[in-house]
């Protein structure tokens, strides 16, 4: 039975990491393309990782990928944000069809300021 | 001091887990690596020992945690399906929201857990006014108010109580 569950879990990851694969083929900039990946990724390992702790039970194994899961959730936002931030300020720009930016707007009044 | 003996029971905790099963050499060595760690980064890990003593804080942060999941399963799917939907239903931009969390941990989180859910994407934080900018999948409304509403609410109560 629990290998069943923890089999279930592997694919639902395995599932969510192709999604997240096609989003960063599909999507059109920068931003739009690190959302797809670092959401449907993250939650993609977290869930085979999750999927390994139930097969094996409570041994080495399965506290090893459990701290996994710890350290990825708490870094893969870190890096995806760095990212980000690094693309707007080097100047990549937004998507043509973009609502707007309001981190623009704000640099350039703070530009004019100075 | 009292950060230091934190970050060193943390360490060791750490440190045991990844050695699983445990025994007296690894402890040792353990022991030692968590010291040095402890005894040169420790007086960076928080400013606030105190704040670590508090029950209720955890009681917040195990809510927090489930919270944070189901909002994470929700981004997950909502996302999943924008990708694979034919039409690429998006309607991207960046906005801007306020916060009233102060310390960095609280910042952190609160960036961490805007990041991964429903389609909101945190760009840059300004710590003195409060602000972050994010980048929505989806622009709902582009008001600060409003966009305040929509994506720090939720997040914002619970982790006031456990890190404020």
């Amino acid at each position: 039975m629990n290998e069943i569950i923890g089999y279930i879990f592997i694919v639902v990851g395995l599932a969510f990491d192709i999604f997240g694969c096609i989003g960063l083929l599909r999507l059109p900039d920068v931003y739009n393309r690190l959302q797809a990946t670092t959401k449907c990724v993250t939650l993609g390992t977290s869930s085979i990782l999750l999927g390994t702790i139930v097969i094996k039970g409570l041994a080495a194994t399965s506290i090893k990928a459990f701290l996994c899961i710890i350290f990825l959730v708490l870094t893969s936002p870190v890096a995806a944000h760095a990212l980000s931030r690094g693309a707007h300020i080097s100047g990549v720009k937004l998507w043509g069809k973009s609502v707007c930016d309001k981190y623009a707007e704000d640099k350039k009044s703070k530009n004019r300021e100075e | 001091m009292k950060s230091k003996i934190i970050l060193f029971i943390i360490g060791f905790i750490i440190w045991m887990l990844l050695g699983w099963p445990p025994n007296l050499q690894h402890a040792l060595a353990g022991i030692f690596a968590a010291g040095f760690v402890a005894a040169l980064t420790g007086d960076m890990f928080t400013r606030r020992p105190h704040r670590f003593i508090n029950p209720s804080r955890y009681l917040w942060f195990g809510y927090y945690v489930f919270l944070f999941l189901w909002e994470c399963l929700k981004a997950n799917i909502d996302v999943a399906l924008r990708v694979v939907n034919p039409k690429l239903p998006i309607n991207p931009g960046i906005v801007k929201v306020k916060t009233t969390l102060k310390s960095d941990t609280a910042l952190t989180f609160l960036a961490n857990s805007i990041t991964l859910t429903p389609g909101t994407f945190c760009i840059d934080i300004k710590p003195e006014s409060g602000i972050l900018y994010i980048h929505w999948i989806n622009v709902e409304s582009d008001d600060l108010d409003k966009a305040t509403k929509l994506i720090v609410d939720k997040f914002e109560k619970v982790l006031k109580r456990v890190f404020e």
